[in-house]
């Protein structure tokens, strides 16, 4: 639904993109000004799916309000009851038994790599290429069958829940993962092979959506955004949470600043999500996969912050509670909402096909925005 | 779909002729047999389902099976929407506009327990649409949060075969809206 507004004297047009378009991935609505071919102003226009997902977790308990914010970035959904469990637990003080990290975080990487796969297959379509899309659904079907195993669930997963996970793994998970890995590395090289070293790709993505390191901080962007810029911001390296500190893996940082920076940092995001499951596969500990929690959770009187690393970047969760067993207030700072707002710096003098590139490598989930 | 059950599908008879053949059928019929297999959804997701539905179009699940690939991005080339995803009241709008751009026939499913009552945003909830058939009607309810992309292949079989049987719209909606309420 692309609608031209009006058209002034100056020879610039509005048009609408939104909040119906294939290229937005949801529902984003974006306004932008145009000068010809290029872009003088990008406004995006929020709400479109604003499920008002804050304001519900004030009625639900600490143990319901959980469930919720795996349709908030459904793509990272493990990440995010992680994220919320997290801080639930600060306020516990409960000590996690060993196998329950463990699990976790492994949870956490394969969700990471699930959501790098459907991106990688996403950024393919938007630019023009349909087989990396079956690609990248090939690992992610796969890693969906292990999580579908432990959890019952392919998407939506809510396995990760105060005091560790709701139930014990799948036996043949560990079979499972290693034979994942095994595929994965085999096949990873085609994903290089298809789009990495493809020059028409190359065109599209190198130069294009340049953003510096002092806009990057200056918008709050984080995760792959914010590193394909060389700023280092990865959660699990600079305030380690269940154990990523006694983990080998690399922070992964690209200097230019254009799309195929993001693009390649997503990329070897995915080798290291792998490292750490090579890690961890044989070392899953024996014994309890929850600690002992009462029923119905209640926190003490305070303020109770968390953040993670999701796949699109920071995820902080901020509760705060009046000592009852519904939370007072939770506030997320999504990642994407961030991200979002350094479109503008990115697509201002831009071609408008250079828009396509630049929304492909932000990697937006929607509802995680509006929430 | 191969030539051989494409063959057993027709609505009609079939003489051999040397070089050709002869297809004889009642209009009607053979209309919506093509009609059927020929389902072109738009591409349309608000939030999770959108990304079962994607997984249904990829290779392990492959709806171009059952002709559904060709899904389209303009709402004009569009038979059948697929409401994947929560309806909030901000949105609702465009998808009437959505829906009254799509040329008749046209079909609508509902993905998903958010596209069906509002699902995990039915209470305590300002801005969800408690289902999509608020909005605009829908022929064929999915439940699950998300659904499997078997569950979303099975709905949109039986939406083929109900109008290969020559069902009306009236008579697809009434039929499902009995089984809803059950």
């Amino acid at each position: 639904m692309i609608d031209v507004l009006e058209t002034k004297d100056t020879g610039e047009f509005i048009i609408n993109v939104g909040p119906q378009h294939p290229s937005t991935h949801g529902v984003l609505h974006l306004i932008i000004t145009l000068d010809g071919e290029m872009i003088k102003d990008v406004d995006p226009q929020l709400g479109y799916i604003h499920r008002s997902i804050e304001k519900m977790s004030e009625k639900l308990s600490y143990r319901q309000f959980i469930y919720v914010t795996s349709r908030m970035d459904y793509l990272s959904s493990h990440i995010n009851n992680q994220a919320c469990s997290l801080a639930v637990e600060q306020g516990l003080g409960v000590e996690l038994p060993s196998r329950a990290k463990v699990i976790r975080i492994m949870m956490a990487e394969l969700t990471r790599l699930a959501s790098h796969c459907l991106w990688y297959g996403s950024t393919g379509l938007d630019l023009g290429a349909v087989t990396p899309f079956f690609f990248g659904f090939r690992e992610r079907d796969e890693i969906l069958d292990i999580f579908e195993d432990t959890c019952g669930a392919r998407l939506t997963m809510n396995y990760i829940v105060p005091g560790g996970v709701m139930y014990d793994l799948h036996p043949d998970f560990q079979k499972k993962v290693k034979q994942f890995i095994i595929n994965f590395k085999k096949n990873f090289h085609e994903y290089n092979d298809l789009l990495s070293g493809n020059i028409i790709f190359q065109n599209r993505t190198k130069g294009v959506g340049y953003i510096s390191p002092q806009d990057v901080i200056a918008l709050g962007c984080t995760g792959p955004v914010a590193r394909g810029s060389g700023v280092s911001c990865d959660i699990r390296k600079w305030y380690p949470y269940e154990g990523y500190e006694n983990l080998q893996f690399d922070e992964i940082l690209e200097t230019d600043g254009d799309c195929f920076a993001r693009y390649m940092v997503r990329l070897r995001e995915m080798e290291q999500s792998i490292r750490i499951l090579e890690q961890l596969v044989d070392a899953i500990p024996e014994g309890d996969f929850q600690a002992k929690t009462k029923n119905v959770i209640k926190l003490p009187k305070g303020e109770y912050y968390q953040k993670v690393e999701t796949a699109r970047g920071e995820l902080g969760v901020y509760l705060i509670s009046d000592g009852s067993q519904y939370p007072y207030r939770v506030k997320y700072r999504s990642p994407n909402f961030s991200n979002l707002f350094a479109m503008k710096t990115m697509a201002v003098g831009q071609k408008i096909g250079d828009l396509v590139s630049v929304m492909a490598m932000l990697d937006l989930v929607i509802p995680d925005i509006d929430r | 779909m191969d030539v051989k059950k494409l063959r057993e599908s027709f609505p009609g008879e079939i003489h051999e002729n040397p070089g050709g053949g002869i297809l004889t059928g009642k209009l009607e019929d053979v209309m919506n047999w093509s009609r059927a297999n020929s389902l072109w959804p738009l591409v349309f997701g608000t939030s999770c389902c959108a990304i079962e539905m994607m997984h249904t179009a990829s290779a392990r699940h492959d709806w171009s099976r059952f002709g559904f690939e060709v899904a389209r991005a303009t709402p004009r080339q569009a038979d059948l929407i697929i409401i994947a995803g929560t309806i909030v009241y901000k949105m609702a709008p465009v998808l009437k506009r959505l829906y009254d751009q799509m040329s008749d026939p046209k079909y609508v499913i509902a993905m998903g327990a958010c596209a069906i009552s509002g699902g995990p945003f039915f209470y305590n909830t300002y801005s969800v649409v408690k289902g999509a058939d608020h909005v605009i009607p829908v022929d064929v309810y999915i439940p699950g949060c998300p659904p499997r992309p078997e569950a979303l292949l099975h709905a949109m079989i039986s939406l083929q075969e109900k109008i290969k049987s020559g069902m009306t719209r009236e008579a697809i909606r009434s039929e499902s809206q009995a089984m809803l309420q059950q």
